[in-house]
């Protein structure tokens, strides 16, 4: 039962109060059950089904036994995975905590500036109201933006503090040039959320960053392949467009499929139309279970086809 | 009796003397006094302003100068708001310096000088500024964009005239794309260096720090070996030890050195020479770069320290006890930008060694990590204030402070013009009392009564503002973030402050009520910058209804709606509303 040995296997420097107690837990579980001491995340998992459990809640409430939990999540977001199967227990405690890590952050500050005294607080009742909101949802944002390219533990406000940005010998993480505003921008980045069904959270990808469907399929892959056992968007890698026959094709082959909402509000099966006029229109991402997809594809063949 | 009246009246001041008298005035402030006194002075004045200074490039319009100054030589442009730096403003916002341009090209053709701060600049720009002026001298891009390698490779090729830094080039797409361009067959972004003629040794200046590519090493050899008038070589950190030397001994008489990477495995024979090669540097005034510095190899610019007033040691990540090595060989340093890892204790070494220092940097090593312990606290500064009682501009990122610090620290150095502190996590309290750094902020606008320039952090309440209003009567520039709790504040520094000229605030409840009680005063200002605070698009409006002469300019990004204005930029101009608006920008 020792905590550096599980703490080494997941490739965490630092071992976290919370996921101490969990450990422990776990692998007093596991020895009283017989189960060796050196335990696999799997089997770990296992054991910490309460950490797994998928919870959704407002923001700013969370579950009492998280407050502390620091969680693992700090290298979850993208390159410092090591282990697959390891993020599947921990981005929950990770995103959690960056979330309300990001929200507290808010906390202080909102509450610093909102409640200098209680009677100022009510003096300024109405706009206040209206302040906490879009400070909050700025924040979750923030943390969604910033989980790209910092770790979870790190809530980024924009700007802040105010350092340039090519100020090469900081740690500073490039903060994204500009704001997401989905389709005003010319030149510049283009983020959208990308959501996969069963998955606790989403992404958020730039499209500027990618010029073919192959290129944004395999990174999606990467980027959700914890989820699933890789079967995303296989269909997808083989071909850059995707004709009407592989659509099929696609469809009866692959768990789960690759779909926009539109400039419309529609939902579209990516890899109908060329790569430029599928940037100019994707305002959102999910991957659908194949299954739920299978409603979508006539109808999104009968638009293209309209289309044409 | 009119007839002499009058005759006196000509006779008395002709205005050949006038435009003589007036031609020694410099200071673009002096002459717009000058010009106001009577028609003639203005007449007068205008024919003799050589420099051209704007503060704000949409405060006036091309046509507008044209018609006023027929002879510049120089022009000082500037465009985006200062928050812009920190990406608070969208792309695409504006202050495109194209329309200037050609318009100089047409009024001004002898303009010599350019120098352009936060404006965009793209490269069928730089090339028409590269054909349009023969006798051009001098260019300087600081925080421009906008432009890429080829844009500076017409620079290089028409204009043979002394460059004049490429200061803190912010090249936001176009380098990206440069970098993943299929194509890699020539040097990117160091080939404009290649594009200047042999013929050409006029060069005095060389800036390129800020690039974030690999220069061409043969093509600056071979220009500064030719340049023997160079007295500043700034190169980027592509740039190694060993071609540094190479360099430095083409020009040891440089006045300011920027070097390249200071991490290289060097021979015991590069190391001597290297050592020999900055002893060499009799004339250095000023050092930068030097990235990745260790305790290795910095000893070899102590031979070149003694006459140093100026050290970057900000892309150095310095440990105490190298700079505390250091710094007694600057004997004459005035300045001294450092990035926090020095510590207190490396602080207390600048305390200790630099009576003369007038300016101090304090940069944070990780500056989005809140939980990190590491860095500067108040310890620090009031080392520094101790030693260095000429303190005149501070910088100062810490993650701790206390008011009884700052307090002491402006006892200690009371000539502050520019005090900018920065608490890195915002709302942050006095760390020992857990109150609100009013007291810090009251001390300081009270004791140091020179004070231009203020940067306020931390916990605040309105009484820090009070302050400010009540007290700090030379204030021009005031940033305020995360702080205040009603709308007194703001009222307190509009109404207090004579001499306010650039207000920004983030991250404020300041609202309607707040922003309207400038009405009077935002006319006497050049601008005021207000995002993420209370303001609604109504309060804008009225604004706007009430002082036809302000633009007031709302920029929509996701987080405002039909009634929230998340960001507001109101400043006065005499050209009217923008022409040039991109659609997320409203004018009121």
């Amino acid at each position: 039962m020792s905590i550096p040995q599980e703490h080494d296997y997941i490739g965490l420097s630092e071992p976290l109060p919370s996921e101490k107690i969990s450990y422990k837990m776990a692998a007093a579980a596991a020895a009283a059950e017989g189960v060796s001491p050196s335990l696999n995340a799997e089997k770990i998992g296992a054991f910490n089904l309460k950490e797994t459990e998928l919870r959704l809640g407002l923001p700013g409430s969370e579950a009492p036994e998280r407050k502390g939990g620091i969680g693992i999540g700090v290298s979850l977001f993208g390159k410092e995975l090591k282990d697959e199967s390891v993020c599947v227990k921990s981005f929950v405690s990770g995103a959690k905590r960056g979330f309300s890590h990001a929200i507290n952050g808010a906390g202080k500050w909102g509450l610093s500036i909102h409640g200098g005294s209680a009677a100022d607080l009510g003096g300024n009742g109405g706009p206040n109201v209206k302040e906490e909101i879009p400070a909050v949802k700025a924040v979750e944002e923030r943390k969604n933006e910033a989980s790209i390219t910092a770790p979870a533990s790190k809530a980024q406000v924009v700007g802040w503090p105010p350092i340039r940005s090519f100020r090469k010998n900081t740690l500073a993480t490039n903060t994204p040039k500009k704001d997401d505003v989905a389709g005003k921008s010319g030149s510049g980045c283009l983020y959208i959320k990308v959501s996969m069904d069963g998955a606790p959270y989403l992404r958020k990808i730039d499209l500027k960053t990618y010029c073919s469907y192959a290129e944004i399929s395999s990174a999606l892959e990467k980027m959700f392949s914890c989820f699933t056992i890789g079967q995303c968007g296989q269909g997808l890698a083989a071909k850059e467009h995707l004709s009407e026959s592989h659509l099929m094709d696609l469809l009866h082959g692959s768990e789960y499929v690759l779909t926009y909402e539109d400039k419309d509000g529609d939902w579209m099966l990516v890899g109908d139309v060329p790569w430029e006029m599928f940037t100019d229109s994707c305002r959102r991402l999910r991957i659908m279970k194949g299954s739920d997809a299978i409603g979508l594809a006539p109808r999104t063949m009968q638009k293209s086809k309209s289309q044409n | 009796m009119d007839q002499d009246h009058k005759k006196l009246k000509e006779s008395s001041f002709p205005c050949e003397v006038l435009e003589k008298v007036l031609s020694f005035i410099d200071s673009h402030k002096d002459r717009s006094s000058a010009s106001l006194v009577c028609k003639d002075w203005y007449d007068a004045e205008r024919w003799t302003r050589s420099n051209l200074f704007i503060g704000n490039c949409y405060s006036v319009s091309p046509e507008i100068v044209a018609r006023r100054f027929p002879k510049i030589k120089s022009v000082r442009l500037k465009g985006k708001p200062r928050f812009s730096d920190f990406n608070l403003l969208p792309q695409n916002w504006g202050a495109n310096v194209h329309a200037w341009l050609v318009m100089f090209a047409k009024v001004y053709p002898s303009l010599e000088e350019l120098r352009l701060k936060r404006m965009t600049v793209s490269d069928e720009s730089l090339d028409l500024l590269a054909r349009s002026f023969p006798g051009f001298k001098a260019l300087s891009l600081s925080s421009c964009d906008g432009f890429t390698d080829e844009g500076l490779k017409a620079i290089a090729t028409h204009c043979s005239f002394r460059l004049l830094g490429l200061v803190q080039m912010i090249i936001y797409q176009n380098l990206t794309e440069l970098d993943i361009a299929d194509s890699v067959t020539e040097d990117i972004g160091g080939g404009w260096l290649s594009c200047f003629p042999e013929s050409f040794t006029s060069l005095e200046i060389l800036n390129c720090a800020s690039l974030q590519c690999e220069v061409s090493f043969d093509a600056l050899e071979r220009l500064v070996s030719r340049c023997k008038a160079l007295r500043v070589l700034q190169v980027n950190e592509s740039i190694n030890l060993e071609q540094l030397q190479r360099l430095l001994v083409q020009v040891p008489h440089l006045t300011r050195l920027g070097t390249g990477s200071f991490m290289q495995e060097l021979t015991v024979r590069q190391y001597k020479d290297l050592q020999t090669a900055f002893s060499n540097c009799k004339n250095l005034q000023a050092l930068s770069g030097l990235w990745d510095a260790t305790s290795v190899y910095l000893p070899f610019v102590y031979g070149a320290c003694a006459s140093l007033t100026f050290l970057n040691l900000s892309e150095a990540n310095l440990r105490s006890g190298e700079l505390a090595k250091l710094l007694p060989h600057c004997t004459s340093l005035r300045r001294l930008w450092v990035i926090d890892t020095v510590g207190d204790k490396g602080l207390e070494a600048v305390g200790s060694s630099c009576p003369l220092l007038e300016e101090l940097r304090v940069f944070p090593l990780d500056p989005y990590d809140l939980d990190n312990q590491q860095g500067v606290t108040e310890a620090g500064f009031l080392a520094v204030s101790r030693g260095c009682p000429n303190l005149k501009y501070v910088l100062y990122f810490c993650r701790k402070m206390t008011n009884d610090a700052v307090v002491t620290i402006v006892q200690n150095c009371p000539d502050f013009t520019h005090f900018r502190l920065c608490i890195m996590n915002p709302g942050e309290p006095d760390h020992l009392t857990n109150e609100p750094m009013d007291e810090a902020f009251g001390a300081v606008t009270k004791t140091c009564t020179k004070l231009r320039r203020l940067s306020v952090s931390g916990l605040l309440t309105d009484k820090a503002f009070e302050y400010i209003g009540k007290f700090a009567k030379n204030l021009e520039t005031l940033s305020v973030a995360f702080a205040g709790s009603s709308d007194r504040g703001m009222q307190c520094v509009l109404e207090g402050c004579p001499k306010l000229r650039k207000l920004e605030i983030r991250d404020c409840l300041f609202g309607n009520a707040a922003l309207l009680s400038g009405l009077d005063k935002y006319e006497t200002m050049r601008s005021l910058w207000m995002s993420a605070c209370n303001l609604t698009i109504k309060g804008c409006k009225l604004l706007a209804k009430e002082m036809p002469r302000l633009n007031v300019e709302v920029i929509q990004d996701e987080w405002s709606d039909e009634t929230h204005a998340n960001k507001v930029y109101v400043y006065r101009s005499v050209a009217g509303p923008r022409r040039d608006t991109p659609p997320f920008v409203l004018t009121l």
